[in-house]
């Protein structure tokens, strides 16, 4: 690994086993004692492997280090009580706190904090952004930028989350049998999310806008490590965003614009992710279970196939008839009509899109736009118009112009 | 050519709590920069950073818990360095990456003793 991308790396994948092993040695409501020594450990790394080189084993140097400033902080707490409690005895555990760092443990700790983290006491953005902070080592100011916020009001939003959870008395227990199917989902929902973010943001910085896709796969990914939460939406979730992740580079112009599905360029998708896709699409489909996870992906597999097949767009407009009785939302509506559009013409398409309710939404204007445009292009263009008026970005604004030209 | 002791001295109270990957790649790059830049002058003689906790013994031979919380300056480190004299120590010294940090200091001393003079 180069040099100059060591440390960013290990930030990546150490914080969040350090931190969650503190978590789990002094307890949840410690978080920000956990928070500040893991930070402190790896603001000694940037400066001693700066006058002495990289160690060998620069992981196990940051586990020495902070197990180190763990012992010592414990030690001068101690002391601080010792001055003033003059009868206070030194504890006896203070000396042999052993911080067990075995994979076993670490695994176990993180474990424990992405549940502790997406529990459903806090709001869900508050959710997605400590798991960003603590689960995958985001700094303040890349989560500030990926919500298009500033750091303040990060640190604030945060920080209140932390506190809710402290006063809720959470703990790093994991979940029972009986709570665990709602607290797994309740999970899933923020790893969807976190995906959601990165894939559909309106940050132009492409390049976090991946790694907070790649982090949410990471995260899911790492579920199914553990027997309890290896069930079959957690494949189907995995299979969902590796599908989706797959065209990521396509669907991005050079200026951050979205390119539409059918002017892709599909040499740039991604087979590796799509092979992983089919994977674990087919070992969520072990057992007979279903949920909106299932629909989305099978929704997103026929997306990477590449041949204009009717069974494609049959199918995939059966998916969304689905996918619309278990929850309803304009995209959803949108993309139905999309796909009706490809099985069954533009006449019926446009018939259906008529009677959905939707007159503010620029999406519902623009695909109007495009079904009209070959045929009334003056009624394409006024639908293009109106979408242009509802539209929420600029780069929105820009795809949709690029569109009236031709 | 003398010795020099450039000693670094961190805020520990005001230190930015929360760097990013981004930053703490930038603190290194900068420490790297800084020594490298001594090297390639063959001014650099050794150094090292120093644990942020420590032991204080006093004369009554209490040791106890240091440096302390309470501390503004707490040492982070020391080189010794080659140079002419303490205002060519002191340039070398300026550039020290520390000293972008609001509160922290660094000195610079002269190594007596191991040199005879002239």
């Amino acid at each position: 690994m180069n040099q100059s991308e060591i440390l960013p790396n290990l930030f990546r994948t150490e914080y969040s086993k350090i931190i969650s092993v503190l978590c789990k040695q002094f307890g949840f409501y410690q978080i920000e004692i956990a928070e500040d020594i893991t930070s402190e450990t790896f603001l000694t790394a940037s400066q001693v492997w700066g006058i002495q080189g990289t160690p060998e084993n620069p992981a196990a140097w940051l586990y020495v280090v902070a197990k180190n400033k763990a012992k010592n902080l414990i030690h001068r707490d101690s002391i601080l009580k010792k001055k003033i409690l003059p009868h206070y005895k030194r504890e006896s555990f203070v000396s042999d706190l052993e911080l067990d760092l075995s994979e076993e443990n670490i695994r176990d700790s993180q474990l424990r904090m992405i549940f502790a983290v997406s529990h459903p006491s806090i709001p869900i953005e508050s959710q997605i952004g400590l798991s960003l902070r603590i689960l995958c080592g985001f700094g303040i100011d890349e989560i500030a930028r990926a919500f298009l916020s500033n750091k303040e009001t990060i640190n604030k939003r945060l920080l209140r989350a932390k506190n809710k959870l402290r006063k809720n008395n959470v703990s790093l227990d994991f979940p029972s049998s009986l709570e665990l199917e709602e607290r797994l989902s309740s999970v899933l929902r923020t790893i969807y999310l976190l995906f959601n973010e990165g894939y559909c943001s309106q940050t132009q910085d492409s390049i976090l806008r991946k790694e907070l896709c790649l982090e949410a796969i990471r995260l899911c990914s790492f579920l199914l490590e553990n027997k309890n939460t290896n069930t079959a939406e957690v494949n189907a979730l995995l299979s969902l965003l590796c599908f989706h992740i797959s065209r990521f580079d396509a669907r991005l112009g050079g200026e951050g614009e979205i390119i539409l599905y059918a002017d892709q360029n599909r040499k740039l998708w991604n087979q590796e992710f799509i092979k992983k896709g089919e994977y674990f699409f087919s070992q969520a489909n072990l057992e007979p279970k279903f949920s909106k996870y299932h629909l989305e992906a099978a929704i997103a597999f026929w997306h990477t196939r590449t041949e204009e097949t009717e069974k494609k767009w049959e199918s995939i407009f059966q998916l969304y008839t689905g996918l619309l009785e278990l929850e309803s939302s304009p995209l959803i509506l949108l993309n139905r009509a999309y796909a009706l559009f490809k099985v069954k013409g533009r006449d019926v398409a446009i018939k259906e899109l008529k009677s959905l309710d939707l007159k503010t939404n620029p999406y519902y204007f623009f695909l109007l736009g495009e079904l009209y445009s070959e045929f009334e292009p003056e009624k394409a263009n006024r639908y293009y118009q109106k979408a242009i008026e509802f539209a929420n970005t600029e780069l929105d604004k820009l795809v949709i112009r690029r569109r009236m030209k031709c | 050519m003398e010795e020099y002791l450039i000693l670094m001295r961190l805020d520990i109270l005001t230190k930015e709590a929360q760097p990013s990957p981004e930053q703490l790649q930038v603190y290194m790059l900068q420490y790297q920069e800084w020594i490298n830049g001594i090297m390639a002058e063959k001014k650099f003689k050794s150094g090292t950073a120093l644990s942020t906790e420590g032991r204080v013994i006093q004369s009554d031979f209490i040791i106890t818990d240091g440096p302390y919380v309470e501390t503004k300056e707490s040492l982070a480190g020391f080189i010794i360095i080659y140079a002419k004299d303490f205002d060519d120590a002191a340039k070398i010294a300026k550039k020290c990456p520390i000293l972008m940090g609001a509160g922290n200091s660094v000195e610079v001393r002269k190594v007596i003793g191991i040199h005879k003079e002239d």
